[in-house]
């Protein structure tokens, strides 16, 4: 175990210098908050499937009344309640057109003389539940996303001028939403239904009227947490304005949080819209949304299961999509909530 | 404490006269009259009738006394039911209702505390995700979606329990119950898994594990009692959740109980039932939220109530 070091030729040897001004040198490329964010959302498997599942859905609530050769709103009483059928996948068995009558199959399409397809059947009035289906999820959709935003907007503003300018404004705004928080929102909701006349406006606004206090109260907390840090004060020192601070110092800061409460006051929204129109308070025919075809489906679950089953799988789908969603939005934009 | 009770009160007392108020008022601009049959009598007959029910007064003297009535425990009588007292009819229709949302909330909660135990004990492992997958499902799927098809296909299809009946005992609760429980079921499952994997990696858990505890030892007699205490905290939202549960569920298992009522009266410009049992799910919400929150600064010693801000 011996080794001549005498031997070793001087040309084995390099010589290692530290350049000390490339200490501070990034040794990979900076990424910006979104870069980062989307990095780590890539690995959550579920939040990428109900991106994916989501933007079907998305696209389908707008291209799928296009597509079917039906219009949702022309009644063709002779083809009343047909079951769904589909090309294609009728020769395998399912979504045939067969309908259980008086305990034997019977292929409804012959029996009616119907030489068309309904993918998703119809309903008692003859209806093509196809594009019924998806118009209803387009209804649906843009009272989730109207109430969302009115939400996040109010309880922004709310939250953020009650924490940035605190004293005695905070504690008279924090009274009130002391009070408002009391009261439990399913009765108001259903109290603002009653008073408006029922439809998209009444739905939103009852969703709404409570909807922001959420919001409000976590903006407020965020708010309280940086208005007092270094940079903030920094930033104050060198004459920086209110807006200034607010728009490049804290809204940046918050936007993470913002962003997730909103991704759960969506489906939060799709819930009870579809829960109103379910007990009759939500839409009134002929306009449709996913609650109010699943309250008609679930009046024929016994005869004509179909007719609830496509309505209730688009909303249980939207759902868990945006669940989802959000959880891995909040793992992604927020990672000092993880573990 | 009691500085912060007496504080919660005060405002729980604010919130409910606010929401009389509010209600009293929305119920005077409600489109339609409570009288059914209003277009068929003469004026005289229709004063005879509004004067029964103290509808000829003018509308502040109207909330006088029905502020003065609420105040002595009097909901005022029901339009639908030959002017029977509103409190009664709720009373009445307690019993289902209370039997429903007790049994969903324990099915549900035990449940899901098994579920979230066992998540959080094989973290990251099929159980896991299995548990993690019907929280998730627990959450998003609305409840009536849910009732609906456990109607299909247990009373509809195998015909296990009756469709929407409320006469066979204890059976035509199962489906109702179960369709409630879900909720609790998903929020507990999440809540006991979070805090238990954040419990497992705390040092007095070390601590019982070096002194060669077993693992189930460590699991249920240290982890477990602390894991639990945090759960009282969302029994509130939960509370919440069952009300609004129940206004659906009732309605499509044909219930009697008070969300069916409720949503009936709604149909009908029943306002006294509607002020009634608004007033009656408010105080419901709001007691047992206080309740929730005075239990938790109790049992968990870590909390302090204070009675000044926050």
């Amino acid at each position: 175990m011996t080794h001549n070091l005498g031997n070793l030729p001087p040309e084995s040897f390099k010589r290692v210098t530290i350049d000390s001004s490339a200490a501070e040198r990034i040794s990979k490329p900076s990424l910006s908050f979104w870069q980062d964010a989307w990095l780590r959302i890539r690995k959550n498997k579920a939040a990428i499937v109900s991106m994916i599942l989501l933007a079907f859905i998305f696209l389908m609530a707008f291209i799928g009344p296009l597509i079917s050769p039906h219009d949702s709103e022309k009644q063709t009483i002779t083809h009343a309640n047909l079951p769904p059928k589909v090309p294609g996948l009728e020769s395998i068995g399912i979504l045939d057109g067969t309908a259980n009558l008086a305990g034997t199959e019977v292929d409804m399409y012959e029996l009616k003389k119907v030489d068309t397809y309904y993918w998703f059947g119809t309903d008692g009035l003859g209806r093509d539940m196809f594009s019924r289906v998806w118009e209803g999820t387009q209804i649906s959709l843009f009272i989730a996303f109207v109430a969302a935003v009115i939400d996040m907007i109010i309880g922004v503003l709310y939250g953020g001028i009650s924490a940035y300018y605190g004293g005695r404004v905070d504690d008279m705004m924090q009274r009130i939403v002391e009070i408002l928080y009391g009261i439990p929102n399913l009765v108001v909701v259903i109290l603002m239904i009653l008073v408006m006349d029922p439809g998209i406006l009444a739905i939103i606004i009852a969703i709404t009227i409570t909807g922001w206090i959420g919001m409000s109260r976590i903006v407020r907390g965020q708010v309280l947490k940086f208005k007092n840090q270094e940079f903030v004060l920094a930033s104050r020192t060198l004459g920086a304005s209110n807006n200034r601070i607010i728009s490049k110092h804290l809204l940046p800061n918050i936007l993470g949080i913002i962003i997730i409460n909103t991704m759960f006051t969506i489906p939060g929204a799709i819930f009870f819209e579809a829960f109103l129109s379910f007990i009759g308070l939500g839409l009134q025919p002929p306009a449709a949304s996913l609650g109010t075809l699943i309250n008609d489906g679930y009046k024929l679950i016994k005869f004509q299961p179909h007719i609830l089953l496509f309505p209730s799988m688009i909303l249980s789908v939207l759902m868990v999509a945006f669940n989802l969603l959000g959880d891995g939005l909040r793992d992604a934009l927020d990672p000092k909530m993880k573990d | 404490m009691a500085k912060y009770i007496a504080r919660r009160v005060f405002y729980m007392f604010i919130t409910l006269f606010l929401i009389a108020t509010a209600t009293f008022f929305l119920m005077k601009t409600l489109p339609g009259s409570p009288i059914a049959s209003a277009s068929k009598l003469t004026p005289d007959q229709l004063a005879v009738v509004e004067a029964k029910y103290g509808l000829d007064k003018p509308v502040p003297v109207q909330y006088g006394l029905y502020m003065l009535n609420l105040a002595q425990g009097d909901l005022g009588n029901s339009f639908q039911f030959k002017g029977a007292s509103v409190t009664q009819l709720i009373l009445n229709r307690l019993g289902p209702s209370f039997l429903l949302g007790a049994q969903g909330l324990t099915l549900g909660v035990l449940i899901g505390i098994i579920l979230g135990m066992i998540a959080a004990l094989r973290q990251n492992s099929i159980w896991d995700y299995g548990s993690t997958l019907i929280a998730i499902v627990g959450i998003s799927i609305p409840s009536f979606v849910f009732a609906t098809f456990l109607q299909y296909w247990f009373a509809v299809k195998f015909q296990i329990f009756p469709v929407a009946l409320w006469k066979d005992g204890w059976m035509s609760s199962v489906l109702p119950s179960i369709a409630l429980a879900m909720g609790p079921l998903a929020v507990a499952a999440r809540f006991i898994r979070t805090e238990m994997i954040e419990v497992l990696s705390s040092d007095y858990i070390t601590l019982a594990r070096s002194k060669g505890a077993s693992g189930f030892e460590v699991a249920f007699k240290h982890a477990f009692r602390n894991a639990l205490i945090p759960l009282v905290t969302v029994l509130g939202p939960l509370a919440a959740g069952l009300l609004t549960g129940s206004l659906v569920i009732e309605q499509i298992f044909a219930i009697p109980g008070i969300g069916e009522q409720f949503v009936k009266a709604i149909m009908i410009n029943d306002f006294s039932i509607i002020m009634g049992t608004t007033l009656f799910f408010s105080v419901f919400l709001i007691f047992t939220i206080l309740v929730v929150d005075i239990l938790y600064g109790i049992i968990d010693p870590r909390i302090r109530l204070s009675g000044g801000n926050n």
